[in-house]
């Protein structure tokens, strides 16, 4: 499935690169990726079916674990790595993190914002666990066991000591920078957050 | 066994010096060819058989009429495809399908070899191949593939010619064989030699033969190509055409009318002396030692994209001991693929109709001879 955010993934990204997509799902933005940047692109993937989707349109991709399958490539193996949508589903977020910035030289990294107004509103107001359309799951069968804000992303980078090169949200579709002065709006507004990651 | 009708065979005149040190010359290799060799001759797929495999990949075997090894996965619009690709495959020397072998008669004496036949390697298997690409002037095959024993001779294929192969497909294999794979041959080779009529190797293919050695060589090995869930699946405790327990030592279970059967129809086609050779060279393929620990080592020349797949319930050459490969391919930054294949049907699974297997696999070949043929 084409997401929103590939087209911005794909501005960051540089031609003739060298590339891992870490949970590349069906390869779709593997696909978008070596047909508009001309990288050289690997992709990991948890799921079988996927794995087979992927080799049926002829990526390069090993079925494999990110909490355990990364630690076989060598440090800066590749030019980036990128984690769309999957760090709140890891056990343990802050060893994939290190990871991706061990293995790659810079990381991309989305995640679906916890702060975003709908997830808030549905919490207060229903005081449930909010289901949005990003968000589609019930508590009790979530594969998003470690959901953050944009907030949270930003203030993670402190504590793990990485930088954030270049912050960007996604609202309805369009694009925008994150800095200091409109973090507040763009976690309140923002449905998903990229950011541009390196050690 | 002398070479018969039916059987293509290719005399090697080039010496080639085995790992054991003796040198051999002038040796035959038998193989097989499917499909048809494309102007280019960029078409071209190497298959490496397994332990009981020979050249009939598919097809029916013209030996034992029966249908080649690997029909399931190659023929026209199969795996792979017969339509597109120009498959080879050979006898591996030490076999009994035509190749230089123990069944063979010694010039010299005038007597078949037997246990006076030189021990082979993994590696002498490939570099006794290699020669097919010459003489089908192939310069660049388009794939080396090949399952069990046939995965271990991809890898080391592609470790020895790493420019003549431009895709892999190691599959359920190991890159060393474990104490467990040791054990179980050891088993074997102890049942056939135990046999009175082995004689020390020097049996005559026309009278005795160790065919109840090798017959049960084969049963315990058969039982690892299975997963115990497959067998309990298809045999239970079911019994062979009785209503009732017979205390007594006949075949009671189907598992073991079953096992008897294909004890005794394995003799009919292989040689006791054969199995002992080809296990032999199973138990000293240790790639990892041969590139002084560090199996990386071995492929660091070669651009090849490699394609691993194993098996869930393959407990012979389980998904770990492929794994390892796949990790030292990324180790150098190689081009490597790897998938786990739900399966019940163990080791064999890769022999049999496993559609997520053989779809892969089609998948994957179609894809890089698309790719390969954009960049030339």
């Amino acid at each position: 499935m084409m997401k929103a955010e590939y087209n911005f993934i794909a501005n960051i990204i540089e031609k003739n690169s060298t590339v891992l997509d870490v949970g590349c799902d069906d390869g779709t933005l593997m696909e978008f990726l070596k047909k508009n940047k001309n990288v050289n692109i690997r992709g990991i993937e948890i799921s079988k079916e996927k794995v087979q989707i992927c080799i049926a349109k002829g990526l390069t991709v090993i079925e494999g674990n990110a909490e355990f399958d990364l630690k076989q490539f060598p440090k800066n193996s590749f030019d980036y790595v990128v984690l769309g949508q999957t760090l709140q589903a890891f056990i343990n977020p802050e060893i994939v993190i290190k990871e991706l910035l061990r293995v790659g030289k810079k990381a991309i990294v989305t995640i679906p914002n916890f702060g975003n107004w709908k997830v808030r509103l549905d919490l207060l107001f229903k005081g449930t666990m909010p289901i949005t359309s990003s968000l589609p799951h019930e508590w009790y069968n979530t594969p998003n066991i470690h959901m953050c804000t944009i907030k949270d992303f930003v203030k993670f980078s402190e504590t793990m000591n990485f930088k954030i090169v270049k912050s960007l949200a996604l609202i309805n579709k369009n694009i925008s920078n994150i800095s200091k002065s409109n973090i507040f709006l763009k976690n309140l507004l923002g449905e998903l957050g990229i950011f541009l990651i390196e050690k | 066994m002398n070479i018969r009708e039916n059987i293509k065979t290719l005399i090697i005149e080039k010496p080639l010096k085995l790992d054991c040190g003796r040198t051999i010359s002038k040796f035959p290799l038998a193989y097989e060819t499917y499909g048809k060799l494309n102007k280019n001759k960029d078409n071209a797929i190497l298959v490496f058989h397994a332990l009981t495999g020979d050249q009939f990949v598919t097809g029916v075997n013209p030996i034992t009429k029966k249908d080649g090894w690997w029909s399931y996965a190659v023929g026209p619009k199969k795996s792979i495809d017969t339509d597109k690709y120009f498959v080879i495959c050979a006898n591996v020397i030490g076999g009994c399908m035509g190749s230089f072998g123990p069944s063979h008669e010694n010039p010299e004496t005038k007597k078949i070899y037997g246990t006076d036949f030189p021990v082979i390697t993994i590696n002498d298997m490939v570099n006794a191949q290699v020669n097919l690409l010459d003489f089908f002037n192939i310069k660049k095959l388009f794939s080396v593939v090949g399952g069990s024993m046939g995965g271990m001779q991809v890898l080391q294929f592609v470790s020895n010619f790493p420019d003549k192969a431009k895709t892999a497909v190691p599959i359920a294999c190991t890159s060393s064989h474990s104490a467990q794979n040791i054990a179980f041959n050891e088993l074997g080779r102890q049942a056939i030699t135990a046999d009175h009529n082995w004689m020390d190797g020097k049996y005559n293919s026309k009278s005795t033969l160790p065919d109840k050695g090798l017959a049960v060589a084969r049963m315990a090995a058969h039982i690892t190509y299975l997963s115990k869930k497959g067998l309990q699946e298809k045999f239970g405790r079911n019994l062979q055409e009785r209503d009732d327990l017979k205390f007594g030592f006949d075949a009671d279970f189907q598992i073991e009318s079953y096992l008897r059967y294909q004890g005794s129809v394995f003799v009919d086609r292989f040689d006791a002396n054969s199995y002992l050779y080809i296990t032999r060279a199973m138990d000293y393929f240790d790639l990892v030692k041969q590139f002084d620990g560090n199996l990386s080592n071995a492929f660091k020349k070669t651009k090849t994209k490699f394609f691993i797949i194993s098996f869930t319930s393959d407990w012979l050459y389980p998904t770990q001991e492929n794994k390892e490969i796949v990790i030292a391919l990324n180790a150098i930054g190689a081009n490597v693929g790897f998938v786990e294949i739900d399966s019940d049907k163990g080791h064999d699974s890769f022999l049999l109709e496993v559609p997520d297997f053989l779809n892969a696999l089609k998948n994957f070949l179609d894809k890089s001879y698309i790719e390969s043929n954009d960049e030339s």
